[in-house]
């Protein structure tokens, strides 16, 4: 069982801060498949923040398909966060390589770069979809 | 299905000898919501709360809780509704243990075990004074006795401003355990939303004695945007929506827009703005109000 930590000022949202511990711990192996996250009622009263806010971050890990909730029993990880395989990386080393070379042709230099990929990442891949 | 209305008002006046405390409120709060009431000192958070624990009588509208008049004449409404005083919210001569009695003897639905549970939870002996507690101590008690009336609204006046930093962590976590598991509405009001922003995930804002915006956290965020960009130049082919907040420099313009339709335009920047943001931009201009959602008022 992990217990979820608060930074009221990162300026990161509460239910993002839960999830991303979740994701973190999956990757340290702290967590692993089958095993059960806290309760709602054991975070809200542990770090005193809205139930709602757990039942978000517990839904967004629940639609990466990293956990689910069972009725009545709880939220429980279905898989770990292994890193993609050698083969997937090299492929998308190679991709983000190619448009790197798009990007500067465009005229963007490295801090532009990098404060478009923070913004994309920022804004979800559903809101470049909406724009595009 | 929409859930059952917690707190609504329609029309809501209050008028005090100085004027206006509050002033055409019209807005809906879903039960099972945690709300922050906020606005500045003097904007009509106590009025707003008196008159929906039916404490004070509206001079205009009416306001309903649990979809009942506070005065409901049958004495359905204010038992199932707790309310928590900015001062002196106990009596100061009682004892915490006459407290109980009192308590006991004036709820219907009052849980006695529940009650000494969470005096004894907090370590203060019940042979002591109400009027010799810190006021911190006093407002801990009077959470107690408020949630041990098993009130399915709570109503609850700056609650957290006399907390240090401990006992505010050990109210919150105490309520948020009773919202989850009796499924309750809460309604807090301060002037400090940093106080209330992570246990709430509903607003009402208030200033100069209107309500502004009455909705949840999430839509109230989704709903805005910061755009950055040249003055003098607004973004092509978008729609800004409409502007909560413009401020200009020499050469670039920030502005706060409701609603605002994707802007494709590189010279100008989109950000989320934090909730705190929203909320200072709306109590800027007391005259903008967010659109709401209200339902017709039944005939009753």
């Amino acid at each position: 069982m992990i217990e979820f930590r608060l930074d009221p000022t990162s300026g990161v949202a509460t239910y993002r801060q839960l999830a991303d511990q979740v994701r973190q711990a999956l990757r340290l192996g702290l967590l692993g498949p089958g095993d059960q996250l806290p309760t709602v009622r054991e975070v809200v009263t542990s770090i005193a923040i809205n139930p709602n806010t757990v039942l978000k971050a517990y839904r967004e890990l629940e639609r990466e398909g990293l956990a689910v909730g069972r009725p009545g029993q709880g939220t429980f990880i279905l898989r770990s966060l292994l890193s993609a395989s050698p083969a997937d990386q090299l492929r998308m080393r190679k991709r983000l390589a190619a448009w790197l070379a798009q990007a500067q042709a465009a005229g963007l230099d490295e801090r532009g770069i990098r404060a478009l990929v923070d913004s994309v990442l920022d804004a979800g891949v559903g809101a470049v979809e909406d724009i595009a | 299905m929409t859930a059952p209305t917690a707190l609504d008002a329609h029309g809501l006046g209050k008028r005090y000898r100085s004027g206006w405390g509050l002033q055409d409120c019209s807005f809906r709060v879903p039960a099972g919501r945690v709300v922050a009431l906020v606005g500045p000192n003097g904007a009509g958070k106590t009025t707003l709360l008196q008159l929906a624990a039916g404490l004070i009588s509206p001079s205009k509208g009416t306001v309903r809780v649990l979809g009942r008049r506070p005065d409901d004449p049958a004495g359905k409404a204010l038992p199932r509704v707790g309310f928590l005083a900015q001062d002196q919210p106990l009596y100061r001569n009682f004892t915490v243990k006459d407290l109980l009695r009192f308590g006991r003897h004036t709820n219907p639905r009052w849980d006695d075990a529940a009650a000494r549970r969470r005096l004894d939870d907090l370590g203060i002996p019940t042979s002591r004074k109400a009027g010799n507690l810190s006021a911190g101590q006093q407002t801990e008690v009077a959470l107690s006795l408020c949630l041990s009336k098993h009130a399915e609204l709570l109503l609850l006046d700056e609650p957290v401003a006399r907390l240090d930093p401990l006992a505010r962590h050990r109210f919150f976590s105490t309520l948020m355990d009773v919202v989850v598991a009796e499924e309750i509405t809460v309604v807090l009001s301060s002037h400090v939303l940093t106080d209330l922003e992570r246990v709430c995930d509903f607003v009402v804002i208030l200033s100069a004695s209107k309500v502004q915006v009455a909705e949840s956290i999430d839509k109230l965020l989704a709903d805005h945007r910061i755009l950055i960009g040249p003055r003098g130049e607004p973004p092509w082919s978008s729609a800004i929506g409409t502007v909560v907040r413009a401020s200009h420099r020499e050469r670039q313009t920030t502005l706060l827009a409701r609603s605002p339709a994707p802007v494709l335009d590189p010279r100008w920047d989109v950000q989320q703005p934090s909730l705190e943001e929203v909320v200072l931009a709306y109590l800027e201009d007391p005259s903008i109000d967010a659109p709401q959602t209200l339902e017709p008022l039944e005939a009753s």
